[in-house]
């Protein structure tokens, strides 16, 4: 069947599996290691933009979504992998409880957001995902179920945290959950004239619970990296309501040449010159703050049939003016745009040997995918490389094992890790025979 | 509802409702084969709000074990407010033409064990005097195709002694529900190529059998569009739908 992930590119031929139960899994990982040599890996709610869940067999965790317990005074919860975080949102949130780490949309499932180690609006604060993991069970290749935690098998834990499934197939996770008392969030907004002032209030603004900014990517000259910062607060006061189903459907794929440089020009700046309140506090729901784009239904589609790239890229920093000019003004110039540009300075990096997230500036820019971009990505993986930057493997769908390697210093200690577990025989994705992992 | 009895509590569609109720906080017991299943469920349905979850083993195949299961049930719960039957099997149509010994097999399953729990629950809740029963057949059961018109009898049957059920127990002040999902993307349809409009997941079908039950409903179309399909399907005239390759 043929298989893509959220940013429809690459497509592949897979076989899917769908276990029902941890036995199936263990029977389904023994008959794999005897029949076929080729790649597998645990793939949750296919969330992830490129390849790093495409494999030749793909082991969907979609019926492992069961919960396990939860402890109200630790405010802990035990879960099968297969949970999505919005059906945890979903029961959490009326009785008080947030996640402690949220990524752009509530539909990716707990293992998922582990080996992913995903991060949200709150890093600079509170960590990523990974950060809250109190325990968790990993299938490894020999069919042993292992339990690993920042103090029991910590290489594994921290290998497996940001590992991107290449350790093994995490089975349940402990998290820990954050107590809010309302379901609204006080947002309040900025606007920055170029780079130099958004990072101005980034600065001013670093004891904000949740901060993020929007970027015009197409503004050139003294208007380079104007954008609209958005910081947000739990409010102490309101009801406990749950997130919203509803949602707009996308059912078909938009034809592509809607989103040219003119239409995307436009939007960058109708967007931008929206009136806001600057400063002044508002109230709005967790979904339009943390989930805007969940509200609506396959929104990748937008990019057409052929689907879209999303280059997230961090930078430290010291280096992060020049290298954001440098990236911006390439990407004008070659007459590429990005609908939806995010911009988020991070907090400290973490133990996890692949996890993305270190101090410095992040941008997510979408390319709709066409033959001519993978020259002006190379152009940008250039730019990074020469900055001491990297690229988020959730997002990656076509760097170079050389650009990998560059920005990922742990990588040779995962490469060992793999071995000495036999992950490397039977844990495979796409992405990872492309980083040579 | 308060205390829920469900049947075939590892199905897809089971486990979806019994979460709902779970929300509620019902009392659920949950019978199924499957102990090691049921045991993960007691811990998912205490999570998410049930107000206590008891289970135990019943291969409803077993007719034999039917009656001493349901009265452990029935004891445990005290009043039963629903009783929700949601095992079955989908039977290769070739197989079942070629074998059919096999065929009766399914029939088993899908028919024989659930007229049999109808036919024990029948007295059971007629005594209460108040209660649903609701059972989980089929679209398929609506009218025979040749593409599947084993696994359409065998669903089919039960939706016509429902109705007999219906009437029956109606001066007793039990209800009985027919419910029959469409396409539905689970374990049972593993083997099925899917994709299109028309399929839909335990989740959404869970939402229209819980809220067709709350309001009463005799037969249930999970998801409600179902009931305008058949109703076009139905209708077509036998000389055109005998050559249709539905």
């Amino acid at each position: 069947m043929q298989v893509h992930s959220w940013g429809r590119f690459p497509k592949t031929d897979s076989k899917i599996v769908r276990p029902q139960s941890l036995a199936q899994v263990q029977e389904l990982l023994a008959a794999h290691q005897q029949l076929e040599p080729s790649g597998l890996i645990a793939r949750g709610c296919g969330r992830s933009y490129g390849d790093s869940a495409l494999a030749s067999t793909l082991v969907c965790t979609g019926l492992l979504d069961h919960f396990i317990s939860f402890d109200e005074d630790k405010a802990e919860v035990k879960c099968a992998a297969g949970v999505s975080l919005s059906s945890l949102l979903e029961h959490f949130v009326p009785r008080g409880f947030f996640l402690p780490v949220v990524p752009g949309t509530r539909f990716v499932s707990l293992g998922g957001a582990i080996a992913s180690d995903v991060h949200g609006k709150n890093h600079h604060i509170d960590g990523s995902f990974g950060a809250h993991v109190k325990e968790l069970s990993l299938l490894l290749a020999n069919g042993e179920l292992i339990s690993c935690s920042p103090t029991h098998n910590a290489d594994l834990f921290h290998a497996t945290c940001g590992g991107m499934g290449l350790t093994g197939i995490i089975v349940d996770a402990t998290i820990s959950l954050k107590p809010i008392s309302s379901s609204c969030i006080e947002q309040r907004s900025f606007k920055a004239q170029n780079l130099s002032e958004i990072f101005a209030l980034f600065d001013e603004y670093k004891d904000a619970s949740y901060s993020v900014a929007w970027l015009d990517c197409l503004a050139k000259n003294e208007h380079l990296g104007r954008s609209i910062l958005y910081i947000g607060e739990h409010a102490e006061r309101g009801a406990l309501d749950a997130i919203k189903r509803s949602k707009l459907p996308i059912p078909i794929d938009a034809p592509s040449f809607m989103l040219n440089r003119y239409t995307m020009g436009a939007f960058n700046k109708l967007y931008f010159h929206k009136p806001i309140k600057e400063g002044s506090k508002q109230i709005i729901g967790l979904q339009p703050f943390f989930f805007p784009l969940d509200s609506i239904e396959s929104w990748n589609r937008l990019y057409g049939k052929n689907g879209f790239v999303q280059y997230q890229f961090l930078v430290p920093t010291d280096a992060a003016k020049d290298a954001i000019e440098k990236v911006l003004n390439t990407t004008r110039n070659a007459g590429k745009g990005s609908f939806l540009s995010v911009l988020k300075k991070f907090g400290p990096a973490n133990k996890n040997w692949l996890s993305f997230p270190k101090p410095g500036y992040t941008i997510a820019l979408d390319f709709k995918w066409e033959p001519s971009l993978e020259a002006v990505l190379r152009e940008l993986d250039a730019i990074i490389i020469d900055h001491g930057g990297r690229l988020y493997l959730t997002k990656d769908a076509r760097m170079s094992e050389q650009m990998f390697k560059a920005g990922y210093e742990n990588w040779n200690k995962f490469v060992q890790l793999r071995q000495e577990t036999g992950a490397d025989k039977v844990f495979n994705s796409l992405q990872s025979r492309r980083l040579g992992l | 509802m308060q205390n829920i009895l469900i049947i075939g509590a590892n199905s897809a569609i089971a486990k979806a409702c019994a979460r709902h109720y779970a929300a509620a906080a019902c009392h659920l017991y949950l019978l199924g084969r499957d102990k090691r299943k049921l045991e993960i469920q007691e811990g998912d349905l205490s999570v998410r709000g049930a107000k206590k979850v008891d289970l135990a083993v019943l291969d409803s195949d077993s007719l034999d074990e039917q009656q001493s299961a349901l009265e452990q049930a029935k004891k445990t719960l005290g009043v039963i407010d629903l009783v929700l039957i949601c095992h079955g099997v989908l039977p290769d149509q070739q197989r079942c033409e070629n074998d059919f010994s096999y065929a009766l097999q399914q029939f088993h399953t899908n028919t024989t064990s659930t007229l049999s729990l109808l036919n024990l629950l029948a007295p059971m809740m007629s005594e209460q005097g108040k209660g649903t029963i609701a059972v989980i057949t089929s679209v398929a059961g609506d009218r025979g195709r040749q593409s599947n018109y084993y696994y359409g009898a065998s669903k089919g049957a039960v939706s016509i002694f429902i109705q007999g059920l219906r009437g029956k127990l109606f001066s007793k002040g039990i209800s009985v529900i027919d419910i029959k999902p469409g396409f539905v993307d689970t374990p049972m349809t593993n083997e099925i190529e899917k994709g299109g409009p028309l399929w839909s997941t335990p989740e959404r079908v869970a939402q229209s059998i819980t809220k067709g039950i709350d309001k009463g409903k005799p037969c249930i179309y999970a998801p409600g569009y179902w009931r305008y399909i058949l109703l076009v399907v139905r209708l077509v005239p036998e000389f055109i739908f005998k050559r249709l390759k539905l």
